[in-house]
């Protein structure tokens, strides 16, 4: 592999820094950032999300991970952190239950096969020619790590920096935005997320939404980008608390947002649009 | 055509304890009442308006998103309520007993195969008992507010069972354990109904 490629997938596996803690046993090159922003905006979510920091060095062994070594890492934080938005049950069940369990199924699903070796970006690029178990289970693992990453006890607030800036010029202003990321929610009918996204081929910020455990990355996507913001609106996101009400969830959803985590995300991925293609 | 909002065959409370007062309550007046009003509302001055559902149905394919979700979920619970009963349980009699036994080998079979097609059913969605166009047995499942009427389905049939295996049928109760949810519902089936239902279809 060449190196742009390997530093663009550490980059994109950042989503997992959060929950990879683990040594990682391969001796991996050591690359440091190449964007002071990237830098900078991790920095600050170090300051929020103290027991498991963005250093942008996991951004380099994260992404070499091959899928059979990602790890099921702890939450960041308690289960009844984001009460009153989020219930302690709901979380605890999410994450031990739901999320646990796509991770397993995850991890089975490529066990002896080529894809224990491939990194998760990779199989997204190519999950057309996958089964439904390496699909739902891959983006189900994939997807609730950065749903967990997008939400702090200390969240909410709106984004500054280039993300802020990307979404004032794109959307207009944060209200809009805001308005037509919970409308992608709210309208998503059954089971699925809503997604901020980077255009793939023009570096644009998007909203979408998908279906089940898909995301923006798959190549079966409406339009393909990476994913920096995650909503999820499965039933079991919030039945608990909201039962038939997702709108208030969606609103609620709002006051726990890590704008810091996003603006990481959006920094770092910005400019690894071509690699993520493959 | 005109549709009605009706009130359940039983109490909320009456499937108690396989299914729970506040899910049947929630999941009646909001969730059914919800595809019905926005089902209705959509109907109105369309070109689906003198229409049967069975006729809308079968084209559903050229239908905006509106009617097929809506249309489905009203249609869809309709059945789903008439196929438990607080005196349900037990096995099947008569001419379906007979099919599924002649179709599936046994009802613990049949329910074994139902119980993976509810299972297996990714997100959203409903699994189902049809009678196909030869009048033979079928078990399939269809994603979200989908059912076998719809020209959209991997599998055409009328149904005469159907299970909920939305999140919102059993959340509040078996949260993400819907084996469990899927096991209870055996014990509040109503087989007279179902039956009856599948005696009025091969008779046709």
């Amino acid at each position: 592999m060449n190196l742009k490629l390997m530093l663009s997938a550490s980059l994109l596996m950042a989503a997992f820094t959060a929950f990879s803690q683990s040594e990682t046993k391969e001796k991996k090159p050591r690359v440091k950032p190449t964007r002071s922003q990237s830098t900078s905006a991790s920095d600050r979510v170090n300051q929020r999300d103290r027991p498991h920091p963005l250093k942008p060095a996991r951004f380099i062994s994260e992404w070499m991970t091959p899928s059979s070594e990602l790890k099921f890492n702890n939450l960041p934080y308690a289960y009844n952190a984001l009460e009153p938005v989020i219930d302690s049950k709901t979380v605890e069940i999410h994450y031990d239950k739901h999320h646990r369990g796509y991770y397993n199924n995850f991890m089975a699903a490529v066990k002896g096969t080529e894809l224990e070796k491939m990194p998760i970006s990779r199989i997204f690029a190519n999950i057309s020619s996958h089964s439904s178990a390496v699909r739902n289970n891959a983006g189900g693992f994939f997807n609730h790590v950065l749903y967990w990453q997008n939400l702090s006890p200390d969240g909410g607030g709106e984004p500054s920096g280039e993300l802020g800036k990307a979404i004032n010029s794109t959307f207009g202003d944060f209200k809009t935005f805001s308005e037509k990321f919970s409308e992608a929610g709210k309208s998503r009918f059954g089971s699925g997320w809503a997604w901020l996204a980077i255009d793939l081929n023009t570096g644009e910020l998007f909203i979408t939404s998908t279906a089940n455990q898909d995301n923006p990355l798959m190549n079966t996507a409406e339009r393909r980008g990476i994913p920096i913001l995650a909503l999820d609106v499965w039933e079991h996101a919030y039945y608990l608390n909201y039962q038939n009400k997702r709108a208030d969830y969606i609103t609620a959803f709002w006051k726990k947002v890590n704008w810091p985590d996003v603006e990481a995300k959006y920094n770092g991925y910005k400019d690894m649009r071509e690699e993520m293609k493959k | 055509m005109k549709f009605e909002f009706a009130e359940l065959p039983y109490a909320y409370d009456a499937l108690e304890p396989h299914i729970d007062k506040q899910t049947m309550e929630i999941h009646h007046t909001k969730h059914h009442k919800a595809y019905f009003e926005k089902f209705t509302a959509a109907l109105n001055d369309s070109e689906y308006a003198d229409k049967s559902i069975e006729e809308i149905f079968a084209n559903i394919s050229k239908a905006p998103a509106v009617i097929r979700n809506n249309g489905g979920g009203y249609y869809n619970h309709n059945l789903f309520w008439h196929c438990m009963s607080p005196n349900g349980g037990g096995n099947p009699t008569g001419r379906l007993a007979e099919a599924i036994n002649q179709k599936f080998g046994s009802l613990d079979e049949f329910k074994t195969k139902f119980n993976e097609a509810a299972s297996n059913r990714f997100g959203s969605g409903w699994a189902w008992l049809c009678v196909k166009s030869d009048k033979s047995l079928s078990i399939c499942s269809s994603a979200n507010q989908d059912n076998p009427l719809m020209d959209v389905a991997d599998c055409m049939g009328t149904p005469v069972m159907g299970l909920d295996v939305w999140e919102h049928a059993y959340y509040l109760k078996y949260q993400n354990r819907r084996p469990d949810y899927i096991g209870a519902f055996w014990n509040v089936v109503d087989w007279k109904s179902i039956g009856e239902r599948y005696e009025r279809l091969i008779s046709q």
